[in-house]
């Protein structure tokens, strides 16, 4: 009897630990939820918001209906768009190339895979290399520096490994060749992982920064991490918010700079939000596919 | 293949016809490839060349070919400069607080989440832990902002409502690490647990019996039972993990950096960024740059034979 009580508060005290846990992930958006729809009438700058008194979303409006948000929006739509199907097509078909073991020159190229992981040239070099190709200034320079990446490859070539042999070689004496094949028997077996890929490509895609402070000046054609940056940690908002959209929205006033700042973060994770469940149910095995030891 | 008229060329030697041959037979294998070999020769080996101008006095309009070699000047300078020491430290201090704080933790996590039984409860708080990961660094440091600024911080609000004073989390040295190490735990240590979890359950289920019928509680299993099971997993994950130790986070420590904390925030990374990016100082930068790496580089190849050395599988 005891035994079993005992056996009852170990689980207990385990569960609340987790929660604890758990609850640190989540109760930030919850907090900057309540401030983001606070209406301006109810707002002080020194008050702690827990809920909001009177709710609003006038500062959403002022967000999604700024310039700023809408140039931000059309870059990051567009690297996220054409990259990840792009990022699939490379790195499915590399990968298939480099999972046929009788291949001439197939380990040298695993060997000269594997190095990049290992040994990175650095900033500079890869700075260079696209200002040489003429990339600077482009979306493009979002997409092709990190198009595919050594691990995807050597994910998705493990998994195209695993697929029995006898189907392509049944589809060989159908006269398929080796495009067909990979077209009308690896993709189709491959939804999987390929989801899997599709979510993160996608991700990265929609989180992009680091590329776009390096190759990209104009602030035009910043992608939507970059104006968050400005808005919530460079502190000039007002150079994204233009009065135009306060006059059209009829608001009356402009809500107060916490608010805003709330409801930017809010926007431009909420994609991610979205994804999340899909995310969920795909990327664990993306993860375990990729710990399987060469 | 046929020799046609046209073609003929290709049939006079041999054995270079016959490689030409299988290398024909497989022509449709390497057209799929070519867009990734492209890729990796472009973005990943034309930059491996580029870092010759380490070793130069570069200039675009002469070009890697044509500019001056000056040996290893810059790296004489780097060394020299009184910022360096600063650097190197800062760039230390971060990736240990990395191996010796953030990686254990997702362990620890894993352990824990382990011990429950009720399924669904596990689920929902694995739920809430993997979601952090797919925030961009712009959005956790945006938070972090909105939580512990001193004008907009929900802790100093806090502070301030019981009386005490606020805080200027974000523009002190002595905060600054702290902070980085709990942003990185926030971010990663849910998604860190999978990969140990998987591990755990591929833990025979007889030595938990075994264990058991030998009196052993809930710690003695998982000391004597769980943590050796996993043992390989964690050896490997620390060596690759030791491998980027000097690959301390770019966008999360440019986010924070603000110029009172500089003296404790500054990194290789940023180092590089601003001198080469932002001032054109390219050779010097790549130099710094490649110091870096090569440091990595021989992290890895340590910490591989070391474990190899103690009887367990490297990375290689």
């Amino acid at each position: 009897m005891g035994m079993i009580r005992a056996d009852r508060l170990y689980q207990l005290s385990v569960a609340f630990v987790l929660l604890l846990v758990g609850l640190a992930m989540i109760v930030p958006f919850f907090y900057i939820l309540a401030v983001s729809f606070t209406d301006s009438s109810v707002y002080e700058p020194n008050k702690l918001i827990l809920w909001p008194a009177e709710w609003s979303a006038d500062a959403y409006k002022y967000i999604l209906f700024g310039n700023g948000f809408n140039t931000a929006l059309r870059s990051s739509l567009f690297v996220t768009l054409a990259g990840t199907p792009l990022a699939l097509a490379i790195s499915a078909t590399f990968a298939y190339m480099v999972s046929k073991s009788y291949l001439p020159g197939r380990t040298a190229m695993l060997r000269l895979l594997v190095l990049t992981i290992l040994f990175s040239p650095g900033l500079i070099p890869n700075y260079l290399v696209v200002r040489n190709l003429g990339l600077l200034e482009s979306w493009w320079s979002l997409i092709l520096p990190v198009v595919t990446n050594a691990w995807t490859v050597l994910v998705l070539k493990s998994f195209f490994q695993g697929i029995p042999q006898e189907l392509e070689e049944s589809a060989k004496i159908d006269g398929c060749n080796d495009m067909g094949i990979f077209m009308r028997i690896i993709l189709p077996l491959s939804k999987a992982p390929l989801a899997a890929f599709t979510l993160f490509f996608a991700v990265a895609f929609w989180n992009t920064y680091f590329n776009a402070i390096i190759y990209i000046n104009d602030s035009v054609k910043w992608p939507l991490q970059v104006y968050l940056q400005q808005i919530v940690l460079a502190a000039n908002a007002s150079r994204f918010i233009d009065s135009q959209a306060l006059t059209q929205l009829q608001l009356g006033s402009t809500p107060p700079e916490e608010t805003m700042k709330m409801a930017a973060v809010i926007a431009v994770m909420a994609p991610i939000v979205l994804v999340y469940p899909f995310l969920q149910k795909h990327f664990a095995q993306g993860v375990l596919i990729g710990s399987v030891k060469e | 293949m046929k020799t046609t008229a046209g073609a003929g060329w290709l049939a006079k030697p041999v054995v270079k016809s016959r490689s030409l041959q299988t290398i024909w037979r497989y022509r449709y294998l390497y057209l799929l490839g070519l867009p990734g070999i492209v890729y990796f020769i472009f973005f990943k080996y034309v930059p491996m060349y580029g870092i010759l101008i380490a070793f130069q006095d570069y200039t675009p309009i002469k070009g890697v070919l044509e500019s001056d070699w000056v040996g290893l000047e810059h790296f004489r300078r780097l060394f020299d400069d009184p910022d360096f020491s600063i650097i190197f430290r800062n760039t230390l201090i971060i990736s240990l607080l990395h191996v010796l704080v953030q990686f254990p933790a997702p362990i620890l996590l894993a352990l824990l989440l382990n011990e429950v039984r009720w399924q669904a409860y596990k689920r929902s708080i694995q739920t809430m832990i993997y979601f952090p990961h797919f925030l961009s660094w712009v959005i956790v440091v945006s938070i972090t902002y909105l939580m512990t600024s001193s004008e907009y911080g929900l802790i100093n609000k806090a502070i301030e409502a019981l009386g005490g004073e606020r805080i200027s989390f974000l523009l002190e040295n002595k905060y600054f690490y702290g902070i980085v190490t709990v942003q990185g735990i926030w971010k990663d240590i849910g998604w860190g647990t999978i990969i140990y979890l998987a591990a755990i359950a591929g833990v025979n289920p007889s030595l938990y019996e075994a264990a058991r019928l030998d009196g052993a509680g809930h710690f003695a299993q998982i000391r004597h039972v769980t943590i050796p099971s996993i043992m390989p997993t964690i050896i490997i994950l620390f060596i690759l993990g030791l491998g980027s130790a000097m690959e301390v986070n770019f966008e999360q420590l440019w986010l924070m950096q603000n110029p009172l904390v500089m003296k404790v925030a500054e990194v290789f990374d940023t180092y590089v960024y601003k001198t080469g990016i932002r001032s054109g100082e390219y050779s010097y930068s790549t130099a710094a740059g490649l110091f870096k790496s090569v440091i990595g580089v021989v992290l890895v190849v340590a910490a591989n034979r070391i474990a190899n050395k103690k009887g367990h599988e490297g990375i290689w």
